[in-house]
């Protein structure tokens, strides 16, 4: 009788565990249940690789965003290193003929370098990344603007085509990309002593420097692996759209924060898996596709997508809240980082 | 004259988790005295001006102002009731002026406006009854200490304080701006406002105390008026507490020097030289402020040294980061456990190795059955108790938490272990592991130096106590010589 009632209970403590760690996830299946049954053509392979290459810039971004909210910082400026990149990537291909897989080597060597800037004036400035961010932001988009001079820059070669709009079999290479970095950043963050660190320095500064840790060339290193990711996309969106657009990566900081923080990534830092990254960047990827098919307009899909990262964030604070009042029982609990 | 009862404890207990910190504590306060609180860390004096200003709730007992008694208090009413209190750090808004502060949460002018001529009139009135000289209008981050400390008491007098606590309040303070607030102290009394003073400085509690208290690990021992009692009964009041840990003998005589430092200076010491033997604890001994922890960082790379020399097992050495400091075979463990020592939400495996994590991998890639054997190995051998080495850390007891640190140090194959108040809040039964490991490592050849505030263990465990004052080497004293009262004195710049 004794044993059922604290089976039971056990019971219902791992259920809450379970929905707890997998809430976003829940969340995520169901708008697509409810999706394929009210809106049209949602749920069809087709589709599906549609909305795979929507969400694939978005997502590349994102990861090097996870780097740097997990070490505890915030970089506000991607959109407009996308931006710079992209449009000095543009006017060495169209403009001066530069041969397509040096321009590329050119575009990731710059996103690097800016990321890396925003990583030692962060160092030396002692401020918190998202002034300096705020700061660069504007820098790197005046950049771009001076750079493009004001137009647009068309007249990319056929080549390069291929990045942006091109196939693997039936997969569109964004999404090939997409999933080698999403790899690569789990592979980072979870099984080198480089992700350790990463998580040491959101989790707990002082003790990770205490510990052995040189927390400054750390700080470096998560901003240029921002950099390096957010170049990528930049190289993807410019083959996309096939000429060279201040607007390009516009706003992309948000989209990529918002994806983040749904997928659980913590403002404090030192917490974030990459899988409830992925989780975040496809719930709003499935909104965009599927509000867009029940043709709803953009400003809608803005409305909502507020609401939703609002309803999530809500929830994880009320769930944490929860826990913290009623259950002492630690057992349930599985490593945040593991 | 009668005798009127201003503030009356009675039988106040507090429990913390594995602490008792207030037992049954009942203690009288006379209208316009200055009553001294003494005690040891620990001993309790902190959480005992906390129940009264009602920022904690004690676990049981009374607390009676004037005629009322209270079972609790909250901060609102206790300074309903007259109760100020001073904290050690400052309360003051750094950016606005000093009548603002001083007029902090009060009303004066009409609905929500504030009317600032009528504040640095008051604030004025206020400086005038006690001649202060401060300008009411000057900006409190522009003030020195001293002045931003006066600032304090300004405030709470201009609120009709009755009882005022101050928490050591001359920390900051230099001899001539202690005789000035003394003055406003004696101004206070005499308009029969009751004054609860901390202090760990004996000769001031002389020189400004009617009474005094002593507590001793969260009990009332005693109290005596300071006309009719000396230092020496004091201090032996405050520490003179049965054995209740036993403290391992030492097997093995200390060897060649390990760890040499030659005029060290920086983080606030100067000229620091001694030498810590392998085999040897080094006892480090000072008051809060002394700059023991501030050594410990230095050595560690964890702050810059300014000048001088260190040199590990003869050799000289340069240490400009921890990381140098980890290297070289140099372990810190950190007084903050939690937020210097462990990763709270980290599991016990992740910290036990993570300072060791880079040596424990390949081409950058973590070798997981390395990682799990190394921390078997620690759990095992500081007998962390724990059901799995995916705990998080945050779930384990003081103890335990500070056995993982621990680790972490030993992972990383230190020849030099610091240790910076290594039982702090870490209840008897693993207090005397810790003991045990300590002497351990010391009979393998380890050279270990350890703070500690807590003299009867440093007097247990060292082989050799060094004594810091305001910075600089005081005294040091071999094991035959040991005596609390000797130590005390040095600590205290009486030699």
């Amino acid at each position: 009788m004794n044993a059922d009632t604290t089976m039971t209970t056990e019971l219902q403590g791992n259920v809450f565990a379970f929905l707890k760690k997998y809430v976003t996830l829940l969340v995520l299946l169901g708008m697509i249940g409810l999706f394929a049954v009210i809106a049209p053509n949602f749920a069809t392979p087709n589709n599906f690789i549609i909305l795979l290459r929507q969400v694939s810039f978005t997502a590349i971004s994102a990861v090097g965003i996870a780097f740097v909210m997990i070490s505890g910082g915030m970089d506000l400026s991607i959109g407009a290193q996308i931006t710079l990149t992209n449009v000095l990537t543009a006017i060495l291909l169209a403009r001066m003929g530069v041969p397509p897989v040096l321009v590329i080597v050119f575009c990731l060597a710059l996103g690097t370098f800016l990321g890396t800037t925003n990583g030692y004036i962060s160092n030396l400035l002692k401020v918190h990344p998202l002034i300096v961010t705020l700061g660069t932001m504007t820098i790197f988009k005046g950049l771009g603007y001076i750079a493009a001079g004001g137009n647009s820059i068309s007249g990319l070669p056929e080549s390069f085509k291929w990045l942006g709009q091109g196939y693997i079999g039936p997969i569109p290479v964004p999404v090939a990309i997409m999933g080698l970095v999403l790899l690569a950043g789990g592979f980072i963050l979870n099984k080198t002593y480089f992700g350790r660190y990463i998580f040491a320095l959101g989790g707990n500064e002082e003790a990770a420097r205490l510990a052995g840790v040189n927390t400054q060339r750390m700080k470096v290193f998560v901003f240029a692996i921002c950099g390096f990711f957010s170049a990528i996309t930049s190289l993807l969106l410019l083959s996309r759209v096939f000429s060279g657009q201040v607007t390009t990566g516009a706003g992309m900081e948000f989209d990529c924060m918002t994806a983040a923080v749904l997928g659980g990534i913590s403002f404090k830092g030192g917490e974030g898996t990459i899988l409830g990254l992925l989780t975040g960047v496809l719930i709003i990827g499935v909104l965009n596709n599927a509000l867009q098919l029940l043709s709803l307009g953009d400003y809608y899909q803005m409305v909502v997508k507020g609401l939703v990262l609002l309803a999530a964030v809500g929830f994880d604070t009320w769930q944490k809240n929860h826990k913290a009042s009623k259950s002492r029982r630690p057992a349930t609990q599985g490593a945040v980082a593991a | 004259m009668d005798e009127q009862i201003a503030l009356s404890l009675k039988n106040i207990t507090k429990q913390y988790p594995g602490v008792l910190a207030l037992d049954r504590v009942s203690l009288d306060f006379v209208q316009g005295e200055v009553h001294a609180l003494l005690g040891e860390n620990g001993a309790g004096k902190s959480t005992l001006i906390k129940v009264i200003a009602g920022a904690i709730e004690p676990d049981a007992g009374v607390i009676q102002i004037g005629a009322q008694q209270y079972t609790q208090m909250n901060p609102h009413l206790a300074r309903s009731l007259g109760v100020e209190v001073i904290y050690q750090e400052f309360n003051l808004a750094p950016s606005l002026s000093v009548a603002e502060n001083i007029f902090l949460g009060d009303k004066t002018g009409r609905g929500i406006l504030i009317d600032k001529k009528v504040m640095v009139q008051r604030a004025r009135e206020v400086f005038k009854q006690f001649a202060i000289d401060i300008d009411p209008h000057a900006l409190v981050r522009d003030l020195p200490s001293a002045q931003q400390q006066i600032v304090e008491i300004a405030k709470a007098v201009s609120k009709n304080v009755r009882i005022l606590i101050m928490d050591e309040p001359t920390a900051p303070l230099t001899v001539s701006e202690v005789d000035s607030m003394f003055e406003i102290v004696r101004q206070l009394k005499a308009r029969g406002v009751t004054i609860l003073y901390i202090s760990h400085r004996l000769e001031e509690i002389f020189r400004i105390a009617d009474k005094v208290s002593v507590l001793r690990d969260g009990r009332y021992i005693a109290t005596r008026a300071t006309a009719a009692t000396n230092r020496k009964e004091l201090i032996s009041l405050m520490v003179g507490r049965e054995l209740k840990e036993s403290y391992p003998a030492r097997t093995v005589a200390p060897r060649e020097v390990a760890l040499e430092v030659r005029h060290l200076s920086g983080n606030g010491d100067e000229d620091i030289s001694f030498s810590v033997r392998k085999g040897e604890i080094l006892g480090l001994s000072g008051l809060v402020g002394a700059g023991r922890t501030e050594l410990a960082r230095v050595i560690f790379g964890a702050e810059p040294a300014e000048s001088g020399e260190i040199l590990l097992e003869g050799r000289p050495v340069q240490i400009r980061s921890p990381q140098d400091a980890i290297n070289l075979g140099i372990g810190l463990i950190p007084e903050d456990r939690k937020h210097q020592g462990v990763f709270l939400d980290m599991d016990i495996k992740w910290n036990i190795s993570f300072t060791q994590v880079r040596q424990l991998s390949r081409y950058a890639v973590v070798d997981g059955r390395r990682e799990t054997t190394l921390a078997e190995k620690f759990r095992n051998l500081l007998r962390i108790k724990t059901p799995s080495l995916e705990q998080q850390v945050k779930n384990l007891s003081g103890g335990n938490q500070q056995k993982v640190v621990l680790a972490k140090s030993l992972a990383a194959q230190s020849k030099v272990l610091i240790f910076d108040e290594p039982t702090r809040g870490i209840d008897v039964g693993a207090k005397q592991e810790i003991y045990n490991l300590m002497c351990a490592l010391a009979d393998d050849g380890l050279a270990i130096i350890m703070i500690s505030s807590d003299m009867e263990e440093l007097l247990g465990m060292a082989d050799r106590i060094l004594v810091l004052c305001e910075g600089r080497i005081a005294g040091e004293v071999p094991r035959a010589q040991f005596n609390q009262n000797l130590i005390l004195d040095l600590a205290s710049g009486k030699h």
